[in-house]
């Protein structure tokens, strides 16, 4: 169950569009390491997490990555506002137009669309956390990125708003994987899946 | 700024503080500190949230009032901007 708040966790008010900038902050909407990926990857992570407090990690984390991809989509949507067919042209949007207009769609900044391959649940709690804080490392070095190619402060606040939250997602899942560890056996925390071979306990 | 995008912009601030303080308490759940930094900028941010939508709009449907009409819908969207 989700409850919507009508604001952003960021303000996000460009003035100025800029359809080659859109082009490639759309990858932090539906490409690899993209705000879709990381909401979808530790909500559908969940639910083979047998430890609550980690869950929760999980949950949480997952709605912020919603309202991450809320101001994406809002940063994609302000840049590409107001264009002329002549700017459309000349920034090289015209292949993403012709199919969505100047809708947002879930792509990569190459024009890969977005799937579920982007991510993986595999439903063994170290292996998952683990594809975590890599994840939230990758969308740190995406927003570095993006952040070289900026110049216009209006989407350079909330891109750097963006990239320190990663930060503290990563903190707190390697806190996450702390609390898992310490209930495994410390000479092998491998020995066996506790969200799988340890079912009957429940 | 006006005082309406002022009021949201205290609400950005309130809601982000506890944003953190609900990440951080999920893996330090026993830390007072934290607790009680917790309680005291949640009452502020419900009286916030009150406040602005008494005021403008509701921000959840919580607040909203429907004693004349439908404001929930006549809301502005969050990707509209202001410019």
């Amino acid at each position: 169950m989700w409850n919507y708040e009508k604001r952003l966790q960021f303000p996000v008010n460009i003035k100025e569009p800029n359809a080659k900038l859109a082009q490639v902050i759309i990858s932090q909407y539906g490409g690899p390491d993209g705000e879709m990926g990381a909401s979808m990857r530790y909500l559908s992570q969940r639910y083979s997490i047998p430890y609550r407090e980690v869950a929760g990690v999980l949950t949480d984390i997952g709605t912020e990555e919603l309202a991450h991809l809320e101001m994406v989509a809002t940063i994609v949507h302000q840049l590409t506002r107001n264009l002329s067919m002549e700017e459309i042209e000349r920034s090289g949007l015209a292949n993403y137009y012709v199919d969505h207009t100047v809708g947002v769609w879930p792509q990569a900044a190459g024009g890969v669309p977005f799937n579920a391959c982007e991510f993986q649940v595999k439903g063994d709690i170290i292996t998952d956390l683990h594809e975590d804080m890599a994840a939230e490392q990758k969308a740190r070095s995406t927003y570095d990125n993006i952040l070289r190619l900026i110049k216009d402060p209006d989407v350079c606040e909330p891109i750097k708003f963006l990239r320190a939250r990663e930060i503290v997602h990563y903190q707190r899942f390697g806190e996450a994987l702390r609390m898992t560890q310490d209930r495994l056996n410390a000479k092998n925390f491998y020995a066996f899946n506790p969200g799988f071979d340890m079912n009957e306990k429940c | 700024m006006n005082q309406k995008q002022r009021l949201l912009k205290d609400i950005g601030i309130v809601s982000f503080i506890i944003v953190e303080l609900t990440l951080f308490l999920d893996t330090h759940p026993e830390d007072c500190k934290a607790l009680e930094y917790y309680r005291h900028y949640n009452n502020i941010k419900q009286q916030l949230m009150k406040e602005f939508s008494q005021k403008y709009y509701p921000l959840t449907l919580d607040y909203v009032d429907c004693d004349k009409e439908w404001t929930w819908g006549m809301a502005p969207n969050p990707w509209e901007g202001v410019c």
